[in-house]
């Protein structure tokens, strides 16, 4: 957990930097003013420096929204310690806010007596009257209690890139390299990897990248000369195992684990998708490498991504399907083909606010019934959900490993808040990973194509091309014995209760529920899935730190759920699930297994704060 | 396409599934199964290397009924299915079947795109300008005021035609063929089956139940002569039972019009000749009210251009030949730190 930046009053004066356990910084300013840029950097260089981190992104859903308004501030957090790190921290210690409408929609958020960085040079009137101020709240005293530093960034970072020759225009563009620089002073981070990553950005036009070393080196140096030493902090790195990091984000996470898929199972994936945010990056980040194995087709619509997916599924490549909310609404009635035809189907749901087109940039976790339950007629299909970031690239694999074994769709359910969050991912050794095991029939002697494996259920996967196995499948229902087209009432019978029994069956063949932290009774259990692992795992930490009697266990399979679920919870008094809609797990466990858990939803589009879990928890132990 | 079969050659039987049709009786539909089954021998394609795929209406019910591989998908989307399957599959020998309801309404997008993309599959739609498996309501091809079921004041939108509807889209092969009139049918699904990219085919078929006789005025016996003109590569624009009506320009409007041989001075080398590689003709020749003008049918139009499924796998040799995979390295790429 991090440590907060103390008040400045508690700071020494003297040239040495104030040791902290961490921080937590959040860039914001104009959709163009390359806040993104500035935060991933910045990220790279905690890293680098051996922090644990995480990372979260809140841009907003216009493209580029008039420049100098509210609603087009773009922002950039990130939490960075010397010890563990699990979410991207609550409130800020640090608010960069390049321009007035930055300043009046962060503001709120910086603990008191935080630092705030402004950029003096961008509160002019017409800046000021854009966000809404009525004065300038750098001379009204409207912040005080904050430790401000007011500097003009866009004059500065004019005088620092001179030498370049590059015009105004674009000096004024390298104003957040000069933040950059400013901020790697304050923390004592090293330059040499951004200066890196511009000289390789802008390898096109060396004034350019001229200009914005000059800026980064300019804001570095600026620290060293202004009389701010006292704000100078260092942030140790923190011990964590041994192994080559990378950062990753969720969805760069999926569509690598959607690479190792092909190459794990040696069988060729077809991913089908159609543009939206926030899944749209999987289709991107894939599409860059064909010789994996891996096809990508952008299809018409969601519809069609779907069925591209479950043809090629038919002919023997495994159909993977990425979208979010409103395109896997649009899905479903195809998601219900694969369960009749039962084929392999991956449908990965980064989900986001809704209802209908909702909040499109904002995170959610409302889609979970939508996955488990919104089909027509009795269709289950096995549901995943991934916790972190790196966690996406292994439930990717395990979604790909049931789809295979069972031949039933896997939703994996991610978020806006992982896809785009990022945190420190030790690379995997690819030889570690376990081979997905596929089975293509070949033997025409008694198949029939709903021929089941005894064991697991899944019928045999035959592939058109194969001599001797001639059938025809479909969505209508199949003779059990024969899987001629039948309408017979007992056999339709039959056949839900073995298509049901089939999706059940998979909780023998996935990990059993594990307690990520404390005991394994006792008196209260936080039971959480998806993208609020860190937030839950955080406050639960706390709450421990405390004394108090609580424990966190989070669920990665969700249906089925893992066979030890149910005599898990009832060793506790009290199940508390926090999550990101009004109450969907919640009925999913009170349903399953009959006890009294409690809901704690949280549906503002925003991750939860581990103060608020926090506060819960200490309420429900109180009460 | 590939997997040529040795001798001995196969017969129509060997692609009839066990499974009983079960089409009303009378329906066009037990035609065109008859002879699509009776051409696929002639392919020279294995079996077990032919997908039939479709939709969902009466038409959709073909998959079952054939012996080879088959996938009965749900509405409208066959498009979309068989664009999965050939992409995976190029060697797969690709049908799709479909009907004016399910291909022109709910999966009118999907078969623009499909035609637009030249994914090599072989398209059957079977007009009958009638829904006829949710018993009787108007499709997308019914004429203004078709009284239905659902429309009992008379169809009020105007319909479209799918051969039109295919040139739009920039089809590479369109044409055009009747249910009862197996020869030229056979003729067509032929040259569909050889042309390399979608083959759009539009068969005129008879819905015995909801639409009979829909098409009467141009199919039936005493009236085929007369009313439809049978377009061929090279060949005049002619028709009727002495073969002395054509179709010319109309210099002042640019427009097609019905010319009769000897009459006004008209000699034969006044009438267009068919070129199926014309697409301004084609469109012409979709374009012809009737009765004032015949239907035309055979191939009206055909070119080459890549495929879809070609150029993807074209695009992922291309970069198979720029290096191996290497998962290892991929997985470790971008900033990394060790510990």
């Amino acid at each position: 957990m991090a440590q907060q930046a103390q008040p400045v009053s508690d700071i020494s004066s003297g040239e040495k930097p104030t040791l902290l356990r961490g921080a937590i910084v959040r860039f914001a300013g104009d959709s163009g003013d390359g806040m993104q840029v500035t935060g991933n950097q910045f990220t790279v260089a905690a890293a680098l420096a051996g922090n644990d981190l995480a990372t979260f992104p809140d841009f907003p859903a216009e493209i580029r929204a008039p420049a100098g308004t509210t609603y087009g501030v773009s922002g950039f957090q990130i939490n960075f310690a010397s010890e563990n790190v699990f979410t991207p921290g609550d409130a800020p210690d640090v608010l960069v806010a390049m321009n007035p409408a930055a300043l009046k929609t962060n503001l709120k958020d910086l603990k008191r007596s935080g630092l705030l960085i402004v950029n003096s040079g961008a509160f002019t009137t017409a800046n000021l009257k854009k966000a809404g101020y009525n004065e300038n709240p750098l001379e009204t005293g409207a912040l005080d209690g904050y430790n401000v530093l007011a500097i003009d960034i866009s004059k500065n970072t004019q005088t620092a890139v001179k030498e370049s020759g590059v015009s105004t225009k674009e000096a004024n563009r390298c104003k957040n390299f000069w933040t950059l620089g400013l901020m790697f002073w304050i923390y004592g981070r090293d330059l040499d990897s951004t200066i890196k990553w511009i000289e390789m950005k802008f390898k096109k036009d060396g004034a350019v990248a001229r200009a914005n070393i000059l800026a980064l080196r300019g804001g570095y140096a600026y620290g060293d000369v202004a009389e701010i030493a006292h704000y100078r902090f260092e942030v140790p790195a923190a011990p964590v195992a041994k192994g080559t990091y990378r950062n990753i984000g969720g969805n760069q996470a999926t569509a690598l684990g959607i690479l190792a898929a092909a190459q794990l199972s040696g069988v060729p994936v077809m991913f089908g998708a159609y543009p939206i945010t926030p899944a749209s990056d999987i289709l991107h980040e894939l599409s860059r490498y064909k010789n994996y194995g891996v096809t990508t087709v952008q299809a018409e619509d969601e519809i069609a991504a779907v069925c591209v997916a479950i043809g090629s599924s038919y002919a023997g490549h495994i159909g993977i399907t990425a979208s979010s909310g409103p395109g896997i609404a649009l899905k479903t009635e195809a998601m219900g083909l694969a369960i009749a035809t039962e084929l392999p189907l991956v449908i990965i749901n980064v989900q986001r606010g809704g209802p209908s087109t909702g909040l499109p940039t904002k995170t959610e976790q409302a889609d979970l019934l939508q996955a488990v339950y919104g089909r027509n007629g009795e269709a289950p299909l096995c549901v995943v959900a991934a916790a972190s970031p790196g966690d996406c690239f292994h439930m990717v694999l395990e979604a790909v490993r049931l789809t295979v074994k069972f031949m039933t769709p896997v939703v994996l359910l991610t978020d806006g808040y992982l896809a785009n969050g990022a945190e420190p991912w030790a690379v995997p050794n690819v030889a570690d990973l376990p081979k997905i095991e596929v089975e293509f029939r070949k033997d025409p002697e008694g198949f029939h194509p709903f021929l089941r494996n005894p064991e697991t259920l899944a019928r045999a996967w035959a592939i058109p091309g194969t001599p001797g196995l001639l059938h025809r499948i479909g969505g209508i229902e199949k003779d059990y014995d024969s899987g001629h087209i039948s309408y017979d009432p007992a056999n339709h019978e039959r056949m839900s209760k073995t298509r049901a029994a089939k999706v059940a069956g998979i909780a023998n063949h996935i990990p059993e529920q594990t307690i990520e932290l404390g005991n394994d009774s006792g008196k209260l259990l936080v039971l959480g899935w998806g993208s609020t692992y860190g937030a839950i795992r955080e406050a639960v930490q706390r709450g421990r730190d405390r004394g108090l009697d609580v424990s966190h266990a989070h669920v990665r399979y969700i249906n089925p759920f893992p066979k030890n679920l149910g005599d898990l919870l009832k060793r506790f008094e009290r199940v508390l699930i926090p999550e990101m809609n009004l109450g969907q797990l919640v009925k999913l466990i009170r349903s399953d297994f009959l006890i009294p858990a409690e809901s704690f939803p949280k549906i503002t589009g925003q991750p939860f704060k581990i103060d608020e879990i926090e506060e819960k928890i200490r309420q429900l132990m109180e009460s | 396409m590939s997997n040529i079969v040795p001798t001995p050659k196969l017969t129509k039987k060997d692609f009839e599934s066990d499974q009983d049709v079960r089409w009303c009786p009378g329906c066009g539909d037990y035609s065109i199964l008859a002879n699509v089954q009776r051409m696929m021998p002639d392919l020279g394609i294995a079996p077990e290397d032919v997908v039939w795929v479709s939709g969902i209406g009466c038409s959709s019910r073909f998959p079952y009924y054939m012996n080879t591989y088959g996938f009965h998908t749900i509405h409208g989307r066959a498009p979309a299915i068989a664009m999965g399957i050939k992409v995976a599959n190029p060697k797969l020998s690709v049908w799709l079947v479909t009907g004016d309801g399910d291909g022109l309404s709910i999966g009118g997008n999907h078969l623009m795109h499909a035609l637009r993309r030249n994914l090599d599959i072989k398209m059957l739609m079977f007009n009958n300008r009638i829904y006829g498996l949710t018993k009787g309501q108007y499709s997308p091809t019914s004429e203004v005021g078709k009284t239905t079921k659902s429309t009992p004041s008379g169809a009020p939108d105007f319909p479209v035609d799918p051969a039109a509807f295919a040139l739009g889209c920039n089809a590479t092969f369109v044409a055009r063929s009747i249910d009862t009139d197996a020869k030229h049918l056979n003729e067509m699904l032929l040259r569909a089956a050889k042309h390399r990219g979608t083959a759009f085919m539009e068969i005129y078929q008879n819905c015995p139940v909801f639409n009979d006789g829909a098409f009467e005025p141009f199919t039936a016996k005493d009236q085929k002569e007369e009313q439809q003109l049978r377009v061929a590569h090279g060949q005049p624009l002619l028709f009727g039972a002495q073969r002395n009506k054509g179709l010319r320009i109309d210099p002042r409007t640019l427009a097609l019009e019905v010319a009769t041989l000897g009459e006004n001075g008209v000699e034969e080398k006044d009438i267009l000749i068919h070129d199926e590689t014309n697409s301004t003709l084609a469109v012409m020749l979709t374009h012809m009210p009737f009765p004032q003008f015949p239907v035309a049918v055979g191939v009206l139009y055909a070119t080459q251009r890549p495929t879809y499924d070609g150029t993807v796998h074209e695009q992922a040799e291309a970069a198979r030949a720029k290096g191996a995979p290497d998962l290892q390295r991929l997985l470790a790429s971008g900033n990394t730190w060790t510990v």
